[in-house]
């Protein structure tokens, strides 16, 4: 195999560090802001909030990091696995709940299974007035609602583990005795254990950056915490310094998780896919896998959007108006450009740490991937000092000294500005499909490619770049549904005129006026279906 | 990377753009929501040629944004909601001050900044709501009596992150210190029928559907609530007429202290004071006009006469963070 040029090297490593640089400029603000110490707000938080937000943050993680492994992995191995009716289209139904988003499904819970809630009340007329459920407002109702809403990040990325895992495997592993249930634990699961992990640390980064549901239930947690310092005491610094606290929680959390992967050897995938199912179930067997899939989409997707058609025909529809089209235009527009920025980047960096695999690159490259763990505001906040620092100092004079009369800031308040924080917030949302599909790609067949004499560029765009299409459009995808939800950050930064559905919804649930947020929120969701459906039909037929 | 420089380029030249047309636009930053301003700012300039763009957030990031944007923003006014978030905006530096006689002759005293720096738009009432089912008003009488053994697990409050409750225990604080406040709070928190909601609406429905009989709401959301449902079992009392009257709070604005444009956005303010654009203001949102020669609209006035508490509204500002400190202590989450 030739040698890769030290310029080369060079190259991948400067992509990382640039990437890894973007990153690193909203949290210096962070740092920053530990210049000094507000005592008398860091002496009230610690002896009356801090404990409390600390075990609170700690059940929901636990909670949510457990219900969307367990979901995720046994939805994915039945469908990827099993043959049972109604399996063809669960099939990509499953993956819909990614459509609706957490704040969404947050006030539909709420509402549909509070005291005053139609469930409810219709129980208490069968039963009288002292039936009660167990309390939706409650840790319990948090971490439903957010593993019902964050469980296709597991499921997707682990039923394309699972299919990727070949026909010969799991067989193998049937003739050296293992039974069905020991195949499951001892060979697919350790081989998918990167794509498992990899989707439950988007999950839990989710959890812990979440504002919007978390305050529907009035769960206070440290990002509640953060926030409440910020709003309440309007100590942006204190908020911040808490801010760069759960970051370090978070990057020691995702270190450790590298590191126990490290240890344990990647699987390459086996390059012929399996033809139909190796489990056909039968009987009451079959019902009750399809009864399950039924249930968790029942209870993620439907009944939650039935609600909010409810909602929608009894009270929201007089609200829709021409304004639609144009808050649908800037949703997607927005979208799509995100997508397209956030898949090239990542791209850059996946294929970096696989040429660079050294020590600083990967550093760099797990730097880049922090901003989904930043809740939404803070890093709008980082984002934004360091714009209006640059207007300020380099775009405002230098167009003054052009000649311009009372020049305006441009970066700041500018799309270039929303668009990468979008970037930022969402590398590791791209990152993670890119990085379990390169995983399959054989280090073998690039450098067969090389040795038969293909330039690098060549082997980038003839063998990387096709290997690595799925991952590629899973990754588009995912950003494309995720900037349609995001709320914090477009609020802040987004210029004039560039309203999207998130913040229609955000004018009305902060008003409580939440019947009228189901014109919104159903056009989302209706918005986020496509590609939810793309994505999971495209990776079902590789 | 040439996508980005394109970007920036295209950018710098509709700014440019931006700044020849300057003269017929102002910019405002609101924590108002779009569909409470807009109707008010069509009018205007459908009666002026003056455009009105306008960005809506939460307070603390708008405040955030002007403070970093410095001397270079392009927003003249800042619109909130809440005397304390106003009276924060105040103290960040982020308005100037405007004498008018417009202004001073249409919104009274205790509703603006003693510095000129701001003046409230709309008034809303913090009261109690109880249900017609299972209290009778005979048995209200204020605030602080709710915290009485009678009312053990029939209360309903809303959480301490809103700051419409922290500007009710700070106007408490002021009138009726801080051992008294901590007595009530403690009593309050001691009759919950249920954990804290998350917002008004769901509170008042909660009264509805029985789950607790009395709670402490905004006045506009029952009002929004009766429009929707008007069978609701649910209606307000004016608490503490014998003493300081009912709680009222705020929405206001002022004008950023580096507007590009002070003398427009001071008469958009001006015009926001009087009869012609409070009616629409108010009514919009179910509230009472700041602007106190005018009746509130025939909805809010079947709501009945009250006394309100005339205590400077500032006062909900300067103590928010002792009030806030108080309902952590207490645990008002």
């Amino acid at each position: 195999m030739a040698r890769p040029s030290p310029a080369h090297k060079l190259r991948w490593q400067l992509i990382t560090y640039l990437a890894a640089g973007l990153v690193l400029m909203p949290l210096l603000v962070l740092l920053f802001s530990w210049q000094s110490v507000d005592q008398t707000i860091w002496g009230h938080l610690l002896q009356t909030q801090l404990a409390r937000l600390i075990g609170n943050t700690l059940w929901l993680v636990l909670g949510v990091g457990a219900g969307v492994i367990l979901l995720g992995v046994s939805l994915a191995w039945l469908i990827s696995l099993c043959e049972f009716p109604g399996r063809r289209w669960l099939d990509w139904a499953l993956m819909l709940p990614f459509a609706i988003p957490a704040y969404v499904l947050a006030f539909v819970m709420v509402g549909l299974l509070d005291f005053a809630g139609p469930l409810q009340t219709l129980l208490r007329g069968w039963f009288g007035n002292d039936f009660r459920l167990p309390p939706i407002r409650s840790t319990g109702g948090v971490i439903l609602t957010l593993v019902l809403v964050f469980y296709p990040y597991v499921y997707m990325l682990a039923r394309s583990a699972f299919m990727a895992q070949g026909r010969g495997l799991m067989e193998a592993s049937r003739i050296l005795g293992q039974t069905p249930w020991q195949g499951f634990w001892r060979v697919a699961v350790p081989m998918a254990r990167p794509a498992i992990s990899a989707g439950a640390a988007l999950a839990i980064m989710e959890t812990l950056a979440d504002f919007g549901a978390v305050s529907v239930f009035n769960y206070d947690t440290f990002t509640t915490a953060i926030y409440k310092t910020w709003y309440g005491f309007f100590s942006l610094q204190s908020a911040t310094q808490l801010a760069s606290l759960l970051l370090l929680f978070v990057f020691l959390a995702l270190f450790a998780e590298r590191h126990a992967q490290g240890r344990n050897k990647r699987f390459p995938a086996n390059d012929k896919p399996r033809k139909g199912a190796l489990y056909r179930l039968q009987g009451p067997l079959a019902w009750l896998a399809s009864g399950y899939c039924l249930l968790v989409l029942s209870i993620a997707f439907i009944i939650p959007v039935g609600q909010l058609l409810y909602w929608l025909l009894s009270s929201g529809i007089a609200d829709l108006d021409s304004r639609y089209w144009a808050l649908i235009q800037n949703t997607l527009l927005l979208g799509a450009i995100a997508a397209l920025m956030t898949v090239v980047v990542a791209t850059l960096l996946v294929l970096a740490l696989r040429l660079q695999p050294i020590r600083r690159v990967r550093g760099a490259v797990a730097l880049a991937n922090l901003g989904y763990a930043l809740p939404g505001s803070v890093l709008a906040v980082g984002i934004m000092f360091f714009f209006s620092f640059l207007d300020n100092n380099l775009v405002v004079p230098l167009r003054t000294w052009l000649g311009a009369a009372n020049p305006a800031p441009v970066l700041l308040g500018g799309l270039f500005a929303l668009l990468l924080a979008y970037l930022i917030r969402f590398m590791a949302v791209a990152y993670g499909p890119l990085d379990t599909s390169l995983a399959r790609i054989r280090p073998s067949l690039p450098e067969a490619a090389q040795s038969l004499g293909q330039s690098g560029w060549q082997v980038f765009w003839r063998v990387y770049v096709p290997l690595l299409l799925p991952g590629i459009l899973s990754a588009a995808l995912l950003v494309f549904v995720d900037v349609l939800k995001e709320m914090p950050a477009t609020l802040l930064m987004r210029p004039f005129g560039w309203d999207t559905l998130a913040v229609r919804i955000h004018a009305l649930t902060s008003e409580g006026e939440w019947r009228r947020a189901s014109l919104p929120a159903l056009t989302l969701v209706l918005v986020g279906l496509a590609p939810v459906i793309v994505l999971i039909r495209r990776s079902a037929r590789r | 990377m040439s996508f980005t420089r394109n970007l920036v380029v295209l950018s710098l030249a509709l700014s440019a753009f931006a700044s020849v047309a300057q003269a017929k636009e102002l910019v405002v930053y609101s924590s108002r929501q779009d569909h409470l301003i807009k109707p008010v700012f069509e009018m205007y300039t459908e009666k002026t040629g003056v455009k009105i763009n306008f960005i809506t957030d939460r307070e603390a990031p708008l405040m955030a944004r002007l403070r970093a944007e410095g001397a270079n923003t392009p927003a003249d006014m800042f619109m909130t909601v809440d005397a304390g978030n106003l009276w924060q905006a105040e103290e960040q530096g982020l308005f100037q001050p405007v004498q008018s006689e417009v202004i001073e002759g249409n919104i009274p005293q205790h509703l603006r900044s003693s510095n000129n720096m701001w003046t409230g738009l709309s008034l809303r009432a913090r009261t109690i709501a109880y249900s017609t089912e299972r209290v009778k008003p005979e048995e209200l009488s204020t605030y602080e009596a709710l915290a009485d053994e009678q009312w053990k697990g029939r209360v309903c409050l809303r959480t301490s992150k809103k700051v419409y409750n922290q500007s009710l225990v700070a106007t408490m604080l002021e009138s009726i210190g801080e051992e008294k406040t901590t007595e009530v709070i403690q009593g309050w928190l001691a009759n919950l029928a249920t954990p804290v909601f998350a917002d008004d609406t769901a509170l008042l429905q909660a009264i509805d559907a029985g789950q607790c009989d009395v709670g402490i709401v905004n006045s506009y959301y029952f009002g929004r609530l009766h429009n929707a449902q008007p069978d609701v079992k649910v209606k307000l009392f004016w608490p503490n007429q014998e003493d300081r009257g009912v709680h009222v709070n705020i929405s206001g604005a002022g004008v950023t202290r580096h507007a590009k444009h002070p003398e427009e956005a001071t008469r958009l303010l001006e015009w926001m004071t009087t009869e012609e654009a409070q009616r629409i203001f108010a009514d919009v949102n179910m509230e009472f006009p700041a602007n106190q020669a005018l009746e509130p609209s025939a909805e809010v006035a079947a709501w009945g006469d009250f006394k309100a508490d005339n205590v400077n509204i500032e006062v909900a500002g300067r103590r928010q963070p002792e009030a806030i400190m108080l309902m952590d202590r207490l645990g008002w989450n």
